[in-house]
């Protein structure tokens, strides 16, 4: 507990502190290449044939995904703290990636967790965070992905605590992570929500984003939550079915998705797959970036709240929602960001010419190519 | 001064007579289930037999956050073997008939919140579990979680570590009853060749924030790490180590040897080692 106090510390310090303020916003311009930007999808657009749709361009982020923003921002707390050295979990490799590229910029030691069936399915990111410096430890254990990755993260961070910082990534894990998370991911949507009322005049009526931990949803989400007439749908790993094991949907019981109840995994209480003993379930997703059994708490609060709204979209709608953007606006998504296309299409039916829709395409395809060239 | 009244649970007890004979007590750790239930009804009986004073059961979980290589096998072995919470319960209930060893269930969070605060506590109790250490759990979570134990007569264990602060001691040695778990180092379970250096520094900033009893684990296996709390803490917590030997043995019956042996090596290094009597306050 005594690190988290610490850290929780250091964060509230920082969050009033001028010269991090000033440090952070210099490396997410300069650096990380912010703003991103609100593209209107003119062709995705008249494609569905209902809303006016625009996606924020996190996929164009210095190392092709959202996972930078948080990076930099934890990476300048280890700076603070004085650890030299920082242990990351991933599953998709981009958190992993964007870690490795703040510490290499950092001057930082940089190990990373993955498991072996992600290193597998995510190869091209195990080169660059080679390529960077970074030491990939891969892990075997339990179901070998993103939830295993954490448990040795943390198991590395205890142990090596007065040195290490851990920088997790996504909005998971005890407090302060959660919050802190969604803090330095939140810039998305006051980006987003400028912009739109830049280019519309309006607020939008929907906003879309995937959900695995949830960073990349509730950065956007933030900035709209008092917004009461816009919407927020989140979307989960559908995967390829509805039994346990079968799925990674912690928030669709709705449409038949067994096994979430509200339980604690890695320090959070929330929404975990877990059989009727407690133990957390297997997961499955084609994505290895939402390929995990908890969401986190602030989602399964809003859930709660009835505030957003959450859904699964299967591993096939999800590539075919891939290479409908691919070949409508000429933009390789992640599979991650995959499912909140789908989504969209799934919905399409549902919405009126004057709604008004963006998508956080969180990631780009680039480190997917392996899947998509095998399964398109 | 520790009074054993006519309400404390077998766990109290024994630290009194531990107390009163200036003699570090073994708190022996081996997971539930592993490889079988029948097989650690058996493991227990050895280990009692061989001199532990307190003997943790493991209730395996999927994540064991807090555990190194060795009890992670050992917590898949049982998982595999079929064992839950309710199979750990019904255990301690068939240990009863045989032994008044104290019982401490060694735990993950969510197992027991899946089968209810009230449901578990009662289910324990009445079983003859004597307390509970869930290594999830902090003290500011705890507050049902306490109220519903101490209401079944279950000791609440937890642990304080080396980064914990005076303060933070005092508030996790407030939290607990019937001992004082300390973590001798960063770090999850598992054997170690050597204890830290700062260890009697931690110890002596314990003592002076609690009058519980204090065992301290992980990373300890040899009798040289025994002889070497003797004087300091209460108790020595041995896990990994004995974990190992019944990961290792050929069979259920040579498990049971290695285990007494192991037992019966550390309870001697603890009894001949210094009196607790020179050192401690």
């Amino acid at each position: 507990m005594v690190p988290l106090f610490e850290l929780e510390r250091a964060y509230e310090i920082a969050k009033s502190d001028a010269s991090f303020q000033s440090q952070l916003h210099g490396l997410l311009k300069n650096f990380a290449g912010r703003p991103t930007p609100l593209q209107f999808a003119a062709r995705l657009s008249t494609h569905l044939g209902g809303p006016r749709i625009y996606l924020k361009r996190e996929d164009l982020l210095h190392t092709g995904a959202h996972k930078i923003n948080n990076a930099i921002g934890q990476g300048l707390l280890a700076l603070k703290m004085g650890k030299p050295r920082i242990v990351a979990e991933t599953g998709a490799g981009q958190h992993g990636v964007a870690s490795a590229t703040i510490a290499a910029h950092l001057r930082l030691q940089c190990i990373v967790y993955m498991g072996t069936e992600d290193m597998t399915r995510q190869a091209l990111n195990v080169a660059r965070m080679r390529l960077l410096g970074a030491q990939v430890v891969a892990v075997d254990s339990g179901s070998r992905t993103l939830k295993d990755a954490i448990n040795e993260a943390m198991r590395d961070w205890v142990t090596n605590v007065r040195t290490t910082h851990y920088l997790l990534g996504s909005v998971l894990g005890a407090h302060p992570y959660p919050t802190m998370v969604r803090d330095f991911q939140a810039v998305i949507g006051r980006e987003a929500r400028d912009q739109i009322l830049a280019a519309e005049k309006r607020l939008p009526s929907h906003l879309f984003a995937c959900v695995g931990g949830g960073s990349n949803a509730i950065g956007l989400f933030y900035a709209f939550l008092r917004d009461a007439e816009v919407r927020m749908l989140g979307f989960e790993a559908g995967g390829r079915g509805c039994e346990l094991g079968e799925h990674a949907a912690r928030l669709a019981a709705a449409q038949g998705y067994a096994g979430a109840r509200p339980g604690v995994l890695q320090g959070t209480y929330t929404y975990v797959l877990q059989n009727s003993d407690g133990q957390i379930a297997t997961t499955h997703s084609i994505s290895a970036g939402l390929d995990y059994p908890a969401i986190g708490p602030e989602h399964a609060w809003l859930a709660d709240q009835r505030r957003a709204e959450y859904s699964a979209v299967s591993d096939s709608a999800a590539l075919d929602a891939a290479q409908l953007l691919a070949r409508t606006e000429g933009i390789i998504p992640a599979l991650e960001s995959a499912h909140a296309i789908a989504g969209l299409i799934e919905r399409r039916a549902q919405f009126t010419r004057d709604d008004l829709v963006i998508v956080n395409l969180s990631g780009r395809g680039d480190k997917d190519m392996d899947t998509y060239s095998r399964l398109l | 001064m520790i009074v054993a009244t006519s309400n404390s649970t077998r766990i109290s007890k024994r630290f009194a007579e531990l107390r009163a004979g200036g003699e570090l007590g073994i708190v022996a750790y081996i997971t539930a289930g592993d490889p079988s239930l029948e097989a650690t009804l058996k493991f227990v009986r050895a280990l009692s037999d061989a001199g532990a004073d307190v003997i943790e059961l493991g209730v395996p979980f999927s994540d064991p956050l807090a555990d190194g290589p060795t009890i992670q096998r050992a917590s898949e072995r049982a998982l595999k073997s079929g064992t839950s919470l309710a199979g750990v319960i019904d255990l301690v209930r068939r240990i009863r008939q045989l032994s008044e060893v104290p019982l401490v269930l060694f735990s993950y969070y969510n197992p027991i919140l899946q089968m209810g605060l009230e449901t578990f506590a009662r289910a324990a109790s009445e079983a003859g579990v004597d307390g509970v250490l869930v290594t999830d759990l902090t003290p500011e979570e705890s507050v049902d979680y306490r109220r519903i134990l101490a209401a079944h007569h279950l000791d609440t264990i937890f642990l304080g570590a080396p980064t914990s602060t005076d303060e933070r001691l005092a508030k996790i040695a407030a939290a607990s009853s019937g001992f004082l778990y300390l973590i001798s180092r960063t770090g999850v379970t598992g054997a170690k060749d050597a204890l830290p250096d700062d260890l009697p520094a931690l110890i002596r900033r314990a003592r002076a924030v609690t009058r519980l009893p204090i065992a301290v684990g992980f990373g300890i296996s040899l009798p040289g790490h025994v002889s070497v709390l003797g004087g300091l803490a209460d108790a020595a917590v041995v896990g990994s180590a004995l974990v190992a030997e019944i990961e290792n043995a050929e069979s259920g019956d040579a498990a049971s040897a290695a285990l007494a042996a192991r037992v019966h090596s550390l309870k001697q290094a603890a009894t001949h080692g210094l009196s607790r009597r020179e050192v401690a306050p």
